[in-house]
């Protein structure tokens, strides 16, 4: 039962994180129906700014909470910039085009920001500070949960939440809803679409980076190239759930968590990847619009 | 004037701010000391400062072209001049045979080495060329069904000892069998799921490879595969090199050649009426199916051809050579090269694989590079290096309606 429970909240934590991925994918796509292919590597720049800024910090002599609030803040602004930066230049000028255009310049935004950040600092994995702080009431039940698992978990669900609330109830979550629906028309009634469609990426790539900074401080080690898989995953999650839905980018994130961790724990360990992939294809290939996606016949 | 130098210094600065902590700071984490890099900062104000300036005069360009303009840089262009130009163009195509023919007797095994390798990149540039450049599927697995051919050398090799010319039609049947059974559930999904379903596929299969080591010996992978024999002639180590290169050729000029009747086929043009418009294709009753299966499965078979190539060549495999940067640098061959042409293809896969091998000191930028040059052709020049030059009618404005001036673009 332990090891049962052990496995049921590491796929939760997994499953948070890939949540705070996938919405950034599930976000951008709703609006411009565009796969974001270099959102993966967003993530990988928020945790390595992360980690760059608390180690910093450490060196000047900065302790604890402050590190970890400070850190975060400076992966958040810069992750956002990044992000906005990157639909100016790989993607608005390609508003117009063919569809597989702006996929084939993410590909390219991807590739070229990995090795960026493989020239400018190292292809090692630089271990991660542990920047979240074991709790004294976790001690009895250590061996099932962790306090980074906890705080992972807790600080996920609070951050969905509140993006819930921002799209639902704010006047430009209301602006981003109604640009998703029909951009021609949003701009009739006086929404400055480009302006929604920068801020979607500010959020998604905010949200991509905190779960950067969470998972990276969980597992202790990074390097360039963990933005490609985790942002695989997260797409499929993304897919799983329904593209474009946030909720359910929410719910195949959590599937995706358990089904990986669950896999692992029973079958083998090798093979966590492939599992992974294995349900991208088969629900691509029997459900193509996910568990909560509407699929809709094509107009011409 | 003055608004251009303020929005480039405002680019300037912001690009500064947003490679501040990545390019500047680098910390050294088992000795926590810093190391501040300040001049790449001045690097990049600069560079940035002036890339923009480049960045909104190619914008400008882009935008302010009128028509008349496109009109007399087909009838005039250097690209027209030469494909028009049949003296020209035999010419050309005499000097490329005759160097390629000769290369291997001007210079060293080196040499021989990487023209080798150059070449199987064009075959399989103009293989991924069929399935991304002509049906227009996205394909980011290609690599896949590369490693499917190259492991079936090396593993009925291993086990059977079969030769390379009994496995070579062996590897492109497996190559398209995959193409064939991947294709078959998948293709009737959209542009960009069809693409990110190939990406995982192509991870199923290294994953694979690398973990089941009963099967292909994991990742420390297969050593001492045979190299090709010639008509049971014993061939020292560079001969053989240098037959390789010979076999290569040849398999080049025959994709070169497959591909170009192939372009305008009936299942060529079924093909690019796809890519253009799928809705109108099958309003023309074209099976799309049919046609999209078609273009999978050759695009494969040609990869597992160049699969078992690659493994007589290096003598050993392993996934290691699999990875999805390999599908990249594929895909930015067929990219930048134009996609859907065969001269850009063949350019591009030379200036791809040839550059970062004479000049060393960009060979560590070149996956950069690769990345950044995928994003500005996108932007500035989405029909690549050279355009698919397409037979089509031009109107004259002047007296339309009246005599079409027929000229094929």
């Amino acid at each position: 039962m332990d090891y049962f429970l052990q496995l049921f909240l590491s796929g939760l934590t997994k499953g948070s994180i890939y949540a705070l991925i996938a919405l950034g994918y599930t976000m951008v796509y709703g609006i411009i129906q565009l796969i974001n292919f270099a959102h993966g590597e967003i993530y990988m720049i928020g945790a390595f700014t992360a980690l760059i800024v608390a180690s910093v910090l450490t060196i000047l002599g900065f302790s604890g909470l402050s590190i970890l609030i400070l850190a975060g803040i400076a992966a958040v602004i810069y992750s956002s910039a990044y992000g906005y930066t990157m639909e100016k230049i790989a993607y608005r000028p390609l508003r117009n085009a063919p569809r597989l255009s702006p996929l084939i310049s993410a590909i390219g935004m991807s590739i070229f920001l990995q090795n960026y950040v493989l020239l400018a600092q190292t292809s090692d994995f630089l271990p991660f500070p542990a920047l979240i702080p074991e709790f004294e009431f976790l001690k009895p039940v250590s061996h099932i949960m962790s306090s980074a698992e906890l705080v992972i978990i807790l600080s996920s669900a609070v951050i969905m939440v509140l993006l819930t609330f921002f799209i639902k109830f704010t006047r430009m979550g209301k602006a981003m809803r109604a640009t998703a629906q029909d951009k021609k028309m949003a701009r009739l009634v006086g929404i400055d679409v480009d302006k929604v469609i920068s801020l979607t990426f500010i959020v998604g790539s905010s949200l991509a980076a905190l779960g950067g900074i969470l998972i990276a401080s969980h597992i202790g080690q990074i390097n360039f190239y963990i933005g490609f898989i985790a942002g695989i995953k997260a797409f499929t999650a993304a897919v799983l759930g329904g593209i474009g839905s946030i909720p359910g980018a929410v719910l195949g994130a959590l599937i995706l968590g358990w089904t990986e961790s669950f896999a692992t724990g029973y079958v083998s360990s090798d093979y966590e990847d492939v599992f992974a992939f294995a349900l991208l294809v088969l629900i691509l290939i029997f459900r193509p619009a996910g568990i909560l996606g509407k699929s809709s016949a094509q107009k011409v | 004037m003055l608004n251009e130098l303020k929005k480039s210094l405002i680019t300037a600065v912001w690009f500064m701010f947003l490679t501040f902590p990545i390019m500047v700071i680098k910390v050294n984490t088992v000795y926590n000391t810093i190391v501040w890099r300040w001049h790449n900062l001045i690097y990049i104000g600069v560079g940035a400062f002036f890339g923009s300036m480049i960045w909104r005069w190619l914008h400008y360009k882009k935008t302010h072209i009128s028509e008349r303009n496109i009109r007399e840089r087909l009838k005039n262009g250097l690209q027209n001049a030469i494909v028009d130009n049949k003296k020209v163009l035999y010419t050309l195509i005499a000097v490329a045979v005759a160097f390629t023919f000769a290369f291997p007797h001007m210079s060293n095994a080196y040499q021989i080495n990487i023209m080798t390798t150059a070449l199987m990149y064009v075959v399989l540039g103009l293989g991924l060329n069929i399935v991304v450049g002509l049906a227009g599927l996205l394909d980011l697995g290609y690599v896949a069904f590369y490693a499917v051919g190259a492991y079936s050398y090396a593993l009925l090799n291993h086990h059977f000892g079969l030769g390379f010319w009994a496995v070579l039609p062996i590897g492109g049947a497996l190559a398209m069998m995959f193409g064939i059974i991947l294709g078959f559930p998948v293709l009737r999904l959209r542009g960009d799921y069809l693409a990110i379903v190939t990406l995982g596929f192509g991870e199923i299969i290294r994953l694979v490879l690398e973990n089941w080591n009963a099967f292909s010996f994991g990742p420390s992978g297969i050593s001492g595969i045979d190299r090709p024999s010639f008509f049971g002639l014993t061939l020292n180590l560079s001969q053989s090199m240098t037959a390789l290169y010979y076999l290569v050729l040849g398999f080049a000029v025959i994709t070169i050649f497959c591909v170009n009747r192939l372009q305008n086929s009936r299942i060529g043009r079924a093909w690019l009426a796809l890519r253009e418009d799928e809705i109108a294709c099958q309003a023309m009753g074209i099976d799309k199916t049919k046609t999209k299966l078609t273009a999978f499965a050759l695009g494969a078979t040609w990869a597992g051809f160049m699969g078992v190539v690659f493994a007589a060549k290096t003598t050993f495999v392993n996934p290691a050579s699999f990875t999805f940067l390999e599908s990249a640098i594929i895909l930015a061959i067929v990219v930048l090269g134009g996609m859907g042409s065969i001269l850009g293809v063949i350019l591009a896969a030379l200036i791809l694989i040839l550059l970062p091998e004479y000049l060393r000191a960009f060979s560590e930028l070149r996956m950069l590079i690769f990345g950044g040059s995928m994003v500005l052709m996108m932007v500035f020049r989405p029909q690549g290096l050279i355009s698919n030059v397409r037979r089509k009618y031009l109107f004259d404005k002047m007296n339309f309606g009246g005599e079409k001036t027929n000229e094929a673009k």
